[in-house]
């Protein structure tokens, strides 16, 4: 911790609203914004004498430049690191002695912060939380010892995971212009040269309180947030933040491909293709499509992929598939796989891409949109569950220029979608020009041998 | 900065008594034995529309012969793929079309299933229908037998490359030797490829007993439904008889070390023994000094020590597992492999200084706050109360068990803490092990 959750995108954000008809006590919902632009949004949900508080920062990987990259993952291990007036690592302990639990994330898009707690404990939360807005104080010693940390993070979570480093480089393949080509934890290159001053200088430009949204979920009156809110998050000025460049990715003109050498023992292969994301949740109806493709092609163990290639054909041990329609940048379509044994990286791919062939050929049936919407229906009453979820989603919306207002609407518009569109935008978006294929080649473990660095590195820094 | 945190003191004790207890009121379990044998444990929730339940046995990998390993999760894994003359697709398919979660799990101790559905009348009857087929007609297909088998082996193999299950089956057979739970669950390569049909069948027919079943629901449903829908779950399973014991288990009577090598950038470590059993006479003092020792996160001195004060690992903590009998306690981490004998060493120290001192008041009272403070958040949702009535059904703790739980976390004292790790927790009995690290490095 902070245990960052890179977020992969929940397949449903959309379906995720409350039914009015099958939840027994309708969600309310409240708005509002401070003088000083910071808005705020209220959920209740008196289930549980709990709630939970997130401040989300619209500033991710997505905005670092080329060199940098990492500095939005790092400044966030910083905000633990104390302010002018509470010590380092004393956040987490003032939340954990008030009973509390306190995490942060990063993703390409976002930064966020939360809290759970009893409730009468969020006064304390949004003091902490709009301290550290505000008050931060980096030192050139915490930073060097916290940068060891997430070189540490990211040897685990990516150089010494097969599968992690794979995914990286269809990332890093799939887009050419767009940062989204970068990891969310940033180049180790990056990391080894990240300076102290870096991350100041991405604190002050981005955690502001026009850059941010704060969600409140649970058992809390909405006018008692809005004058905590107010007294805590009032005060803090508005400030002019950076320019953001569009860095639209250029049309992608050919199949590109990437292979991977790792220690592993089963190859795995990973196909992306350039698809729209949601932009306008009444206009837009492709998005909706494609989470309707993903879901009849992998939303449920009844679903076509797990049928088709793992039980009936065995060619997979496992199956997937992937689209987030709710992001800031450019949106992709993923499929990945095992290949079983006897079969090779190469027979999956033309399998995989054979099932999207076969969904714009004769399209989908009438049983399996009945099937997927019946999850979506469920899905959304099941998510009432837990308030850390709705608090997640309504963020996730408004980080990527989505209303939580748009949430009934685009369940509707979810359940809207003919046959014919996810046929059509099968036809559509996956064809030879624009895939992006990465495979991972594994190789034996050579148990005497430590991965060679890169030539010039030194260990650690 | 001494005031603000003062305060803040002040405030959580005052609440802790005022909120923390009225919170617990409200959670109503009853609980009764059903006339096929199974043990009940209900909560009736109503705000929403929905209903959780597992059903559970003592089919956990503990009752694998160790020629056998994977057996118990190879029958877990093989219930919803094919019941009741339903195929897996069949089953998949219905689970889907009324939008339920089909899924289940297994630990040392317990097997089962477990679903979620909504509760209006259709979709609650298919998804019952379903369930009852699983639990108690698995066809056992040879086809999906062999399918499942291949995946299988190969994700064990997969498996096999990473440092993770390397250093957790190595550890496990270091702390347990010949004991069952230090056989791995999902199995070996050799016993997986020999397990057969008749085996599945009859650990089915063995450990799937009526009689020792835990049906634990939460949800948007009546007594009378809970009642006859745990009758319907299990009515028709054999029934046993006579309890089932595992073994007792021998911890290790000396120190040991086990050095692994792996090309990875990172050495993992782990170091332990075992320690905690559901029924421990010592289990709040050694669950309340863990968390101050390394369970608690941010808030503990390992991850102060290892992590916060010198930037060793991104990961550093402690964990405490507790089964029917002992479960491991385990110090963990991972770091650069030159670093490793480095962070081997703070954690020896930090567990030597906390055997040697235990907590300080401040720590004692913070950790309470924690624990107790914080127990509205263990229970604030369906599915996470749904996991303590499993556990509190299985283990046959008393229905008072979480308002029991807040008193006895109170009562903890520091003396408490320091006697029950000096007499449990002895590093000269502990094994580690570190997989990826240059032996020279580590001693």
């Amino acid at each position: 911790m902070p245990l960052k959750i890179l977020l992969r995108a929940a397949r449903y954000v959309a379906a995720a609203a409350l039914l009015a008809a099958a939840a027994a006590v309708p969600a309310q919902t409240t708005e509002f914004a401070l003088a000083n632009g910071m808005r705020v949004i209220v959920r209740e949900d008196h289930r549980a004498p709990t709630v939970v508080s997130m401040v989300w920062y619209r500033a991710g990987s997505m905005d670092e430049v080329n060199g940098s990259t990492g500095v939005a993952h790092v400044l966030e291990h910083m905000m633990f690191k104390g302010t002018k007036s509470v010590g380092p690592g004393e956040f987490s302990r003032m939340i954990a002695a008030a009973g509390g639990r306190d995490n942060a994330f990063t993703s390409r898009d976002h930064t966020g912060y939360f809290q759970q707690l009893e409730k009468s404990q969020l006064p304390l939360a949004l003091r902490l939380e709009a301290d550290r807005m505000a008050n931060l104080v980096l030192t050139e010693e915490e930073f060097a010892r916290e940068i060891k940390v997430v070189m540490e993070e990211r040897r685990w979570r990516t150089e010494d995971r097969a599968q992690s480093l794979v995914h990286e480089q269809l990332m890093a393949t799939a887009y050419t212009a767009h940062p989204y080509r970068h990891p969310v934890i940033g180049w180790m290159d990056d990391l080894r040269n990240m300076r102290f001053e870096d991350a100041k200088r991405w604190y002050d430009s981005w955690y502001a309180p026009n850059n941010a949204v704060l969600v409140v979920v649970g058992d809390v009156d909405p006018q008692a947030v809005r004058e905590l809110a107010e007294r805590y998050f009032g005060p803090i000025p508005p400030r002019a933040l950076p320019e953001r460049k569009p860095q639209v990715e250029p049309a992608q003109r050919g199949t590109k491909r990437v292979t991977v050498k790792a220690p592993a023992e089963l190859p795995v292969t990973l196909l992306a293709w350039h698809v729209p994301v949601l932009r306008d949740p009444e206009r837009d109806w492709e998005p909706y499509a494609l989470e309707m493709l993903a879901a009849v092609l992998n939303g449920n163990p009844a679903a076509r992929l797990n049928r088709t290639l793992v039980r009936e054909r065995r060619i997979a041990i496992g199956v997937g598939a992937s689209y987030d329609s709710t992001k800031r940048g450019p949106g992709l379509f993923l499929l990945s796989g095992t290949p079983a044994e006897g079969h090779t990286a190469a027979e999956l791919e033309a399998a995989l891409r054979g099932e999207i062939e076969r969904v714009a050929r004769e399209g989908v049936t009438e049983e399996e949109l009945r099937r997927v919407k019946a999850q979506v229906v469920a899905g959304q009453v099941f998510q009432r569950d837990s308030i850390m979820a709705q608090a997640m989603e309504i963020g996730g919306l408004e980080m990527a220029g989505l209303s939580w207002r748009t949430i009934d609407r685009q369940l509707e518009r979810l359940r809207e979608v003919t046959a014919a569109q996810v046929q059509e935008v099968a036809r559509r978006y996956f064809g030879d020009d624009g895939l992006t294929v990465a495979t991972l080649d594994p190789q034996p473990l050579d148990r005497r041998k430590p991965a060679a660095l890169p030539p010039g590195v030194r260990h650690g820094s | 900065m001494a005031r603000r945190v003062a305060r803040v003191r002040l405030v959580a004790a005052a609440w802790l008594l005022a909120a923390a207890m009225p919170a617990l009121a409200i959670l109503p379990i009853q609980s009764w034995q059903a006339k096929s044998g199974a043990r009940v444990v209900f909560v009736q929730t109503r705000n929403l529309p929905m209903l959780d339940v597992s059903v559970e046995f003592p089919a956990g990998s503990a009752f694998n012969a160790r020629e056998k390993a994977g057996l118990a999760a190879f029958t877990q894994r093989l219930l919803q793929l094919g019941a009741g003359g339903l195929s897996d697709d069949d089953i998949a398919r219905r689970i889907a079309d009324v939008g339920a979660q089909l899924g289940g799990g297994l630990d040392n101790d317990r097997a089962g299933i477990s679903f979620r559905t909504l509760t209006s009348a259709a979709e609650l009857e298919q998804t019952l229908d379903v369930a009852a087929r699983v639990l108690q007609r698995p066809d056992f297909p040879p086809p999906v037998i062999e399918r499942e088998r291949a995946r299988l082996l190969g994700a064990i193999r997969e498996s096999l490359t990473r440092p993770e299950t390397l250093l957790g089956r190595a550890f496990s057979a270091a702390i347990y030797g010949d004991h069952p739970y230090g056989v791995p669950s999902s199995g070996e390569l050799d016993t997986v490829a020999k397990l057969t049909r008749e085996e599945l069948v009859d650990f089915h027919r063995r450990q799937y007993v009526a009689d020792r079943a835990v049906v634990s629901l939460i949800g948007d449903i009546t007594r009378d439904q809970a009642e006859a829908i745990a009758e319907r779950l299990t009515g028709t399973l054999p029934r046993a008889g006579t309890p089932l014991a595992v073994p007792p288990v021998t911890p290790p009577a000396a120190a040991r070390q086990q050095a692994i090598e792996h090309p990875a950038t990172q050495a993992h470590v782990v170091m332990g023994l075992p320690v905690l059993s559901r029924d421990d006479p010592d289990f709040f003092p050694l669950v309340v000094g863990n968390h101050i020792l390394g369970g608690g996160g941010f808030a503990s001195r390992i991850n102060e020590e290892v992590r916060q004060k010198r930037g060793l690992a991104y990961s550093a903590y402690s964990s405490l597992a507790a089964y029917r009998r002992p479960g491991p306690f385990a110090i963990g981490l991972q770091t650069q492999k030159e670093q490793a004998g480095e962070a081997l060493a703070v954690v020896r120290e930090t567990l030597a200084r906390f055997l040697a001192e235990g907590p300080t008041d401040k720590e004692l009272a913070d950790a309470k706050q924690n624990l107790v403070g914080g127990f509205p958040l263990r229970i604030d949702s369906n599915r996470k109360i749904l996991d303590f009535l499993a556990v509190i059904g299985f283990y046959g703790l008393p229905l008072t068990y979480l308002e029991d739980y807040v008193v006895r976390v109170q009562q903890v004292s520091t003396a408490d803490i320091r006697d029950a790790f000096a007499r449990r927790v002895d590093p000269a009995r502990m094994a580690t092990v570190i997989v990826g690290a240059d032996p020279a490095s580590v001693r």
